[in-house]
């Protein structure tokens, strides 16, 4: 039998329906994939049990003939930030150590309602803060990936940084992550596989710690195009527990799936062209419109006038939304405390949230309180969200030129562990081509476009027209048919 | 605009997290970057620009107006409400004396 812990989400499913496996024997074989990579530190907590519980209800149903839903069988890792019941769930903070959830996320229950099941909580960057997953209070995660001829651990970007390294070697067919400011795409990008962020609303926030509450949205990570449709599918839906939640269908993208991109013009925006960025990002952006066009559509410049204050503003924003958000953690209902011998209240909250929150946490705390204090809230925060309308006029007016954008996702490839952890602003730069489309709220998406000259992934960035996954998703296939990309990185784990 | 360490100790005091001397001069440098980086935007032309408040067109919805219209979130909760506190007595958060 091939080992199943090569198969993705699609051919999961449908061996499980054929019978070809059965789910535990799925699950079997990734909870052991997963115990075997702890030297990934991929997971924060594995849960083999879960996993095998949500297997043999898949089998239980086979045997009796019944439905298997869209992810029947298939066992997947779940970002740390996703609430699930009576499970540590931390976003990766130690100001939620041990914090068990009542309840269940409505993106994970959607899931554990279409058959998926549970191989852990994924590691990720603290309060998903963060684009190396070097800012995890649990550690950090090593790439499976290594640059030729070296053995120094890379970043698997981040936050979604644990899933993207538990999807890329193989110890989950898929997982979940979150995108605010290319916490999907560039983690995607760095590891060699697939995430897309949909529009903002389409994945209900309920039950996903917050972190920027305007830009958050969950989404699906995988091997393949299919996989990501299959899983974006289970994870969407309306919410009425989230208040921005999008009261629109669902659209069976897996069904609509098709790489004729005949009649489609895809955009190439001139101001993503910028300094320091890799040659080897410019010329696979180059191979990315050569395969479009030979599946049919037509390349036309187009021009986002504000994509270089899209970041500045998104650094602001962020922040300012994260210190509101993060002021829920004050040792009373859930959480750390920290109360010193005869400390009074207002001690104990900025005791416990000194000892409580990462450096990183603590940085965007203080940049989102000190935009939005008195005096300074206009020039910053109101001027900030000017500057988001802007950036999103600018897609609008792209729209009337062409379907889809494509770019970059990231500037560089993976970096090594370390390496940037000197200064912010360089790590900020990261996101730069990812950020434009979370301040427009647009679907986005990540696909492996190839491996640079020493062996490192590279990914294109495909951005749609809000409620036009499918567009995205279709463009993305159309790449993965042309560019093969089956490389995997050497088990060294 | 740039901020010292005074005004660094001030936001930290505003946003609850306990500084210690040297971590506050630690910060200033590495706020004084990147508030430096983002004053960038000060040079866009804004002019009559509405600041976006919704990424996507949508409405607030409201729901019935009925006891426990989502029996998830509605009330009847207490213990599940409570169980992660750090210090829970008698049903309550326990929080230190505030009260002389």
């Amino acid at each position: 039998m091939t080992d199943l812990t090569n198969l993705g989400v699609k051919a999961i499913r449908d061996g499980v329906k054929a019978g070809d496996f059965t789910a535990r024997e799925v699950a079997e074989g990734f909870n052991t994939a997963v115990a075997e990579a702890a030297s990934l530190n991929a997971f924060i907590v594995a849960t083999p049990e879960s996993a095998l519980k949500a297997a043999d209800a898949t089998d239980a149903k086979r045997a009796a003939g019944e439905d298997l839903g869209a992810m029947g069988g298939v066992p997947i890792g779940m970002k740390d930030l996703f609430a699930s019941h009576g499970v540590q769930t931390t976003a990766a903070s130690h100001i939620l150590e041990g914090f068990k959830p009542e309840y269940e996320s409505t993106v994970s229950q959607n899931l554990w309602n279409a058959g998926a099941g549970m191989l852990g909580k994924l590691n990720l960057d603290q309060f998903a803060m963060g684009s190396s997953n070097e800012t995890s209070a649990f550690g950090n995660v090593s790439s499976p990936w290594r640059k030729e001829g070296t053995n120094a651990a890379m970043s698997p970007g981040g936050s979604s940084g644990g899933s993207s390294t538990a999807v890329a070697a193989r110890i989950a067919p898929a997982a979940t992550g979150t995108d605010t400011g290319g916490s999907i795409r560039q983690p995607a990008a760095f590891t060699g596989i697939c995430g897309i962020k949909p529009t903002y609303g389409r994945c209900s926030r309920w039950g996903v710690v917050a972190f920027a509450s305007s830009l958050d949205q969950a989404g699906p990570m995988a091997r393949s195009v299919e996989d990501c449709a299959i899983m974006l599918g289970a994870m969407a839906g309306f919410d009425p527990k989230d208040a921005t939640s999008l009261q629109m269908e669902v659209p069976d993208w897996e069904a609509a799936l098709s790489s004729d991109l005949k009649g489609k013009k895809v955009g190439i925006p001139t101001e993503y062209r910028m300094e320091g960025t890799d040659q080897a990002i410019l010329d696979s952006w180059e191979q990315g419109k050569a395969w479009l066009k030979d599946a049919g559509a037509e390349i036309v410049d187009i021009s986002l006038p504000h994509t270089k204050y899209a970041l500045p503003a998104y650094y602001i924003i962020a922040p300012a939304e994260a210190s509101s958000n993060l002021a829920r953690y004050d040792g009373v209902r859930y959480g750390l405390r920290d109360l010193p011998e005869g400390a009074g209240l207002q001690d104990m909250y900025a005791e416990t949230r000194a000892a409580g929150f990462g450096d990183e946490v603590k940085r965007r705390i203080l940049i989102g309180t000190y935009v939005l204090s008195a005096g300074f809230y206009d020039a910053y925060y109101t001027q900030a969200q000017k500057v988001r309308a802007l950036v999103s006029q600018d897609f609008e007016k792209a729209w009337a030129k062409c379907d889809l954008i494509l770019a970059p996702t990231t500037p560089t490839a993976s970096f090594p562990l370390g390496s940037l952890n000197d200064d912010p602003l360089t790590m900020y730069l990261n996101d730069v081509f990812a950020v434009p489309a979370s301040l427009a709220g647009l679907p986005a998406m990540s696909v492996p476009a190839g491996l640079n000259p020493n062996g490192l992934p590279l990914g294109l960035q495909l951005v749609g027209k809000a409620f036009d996954e499918q567009m995205v998703l279709n463009a993305g296939l159309a790449i993965q048919e042309r560019a093969g990309f089956t490389h995997a990185p050497e088990k060294w784990w | 605009m740039s901020v010292d360490k005074q005004t660094v100790a001030k936001i930290a005091g505003l946003a609850r997290i306990k500084m210690g001397d040297e971590e506050l001069e630690r910060m200033v440098p590495e706020l004084n970057n990147i508030l430096g980086w983002v004053e960038q935007l000060a040079e866009v032309d804004v002019e009559g620009v509405e600041p976006m408040t919704a990424v996507i067109p949508n409405t607030l919805r409201l729901r019935d107006d009925v006891v426990d219209a989502d029996p998830l979130t509605g009330g009847g909760k207490r213990d599940a409400v409570i169980a992660n506190a750090p210090a829970a007595e008698h049903g309550f958060f326990g929080v230190p004396k505030v009260i002389e």
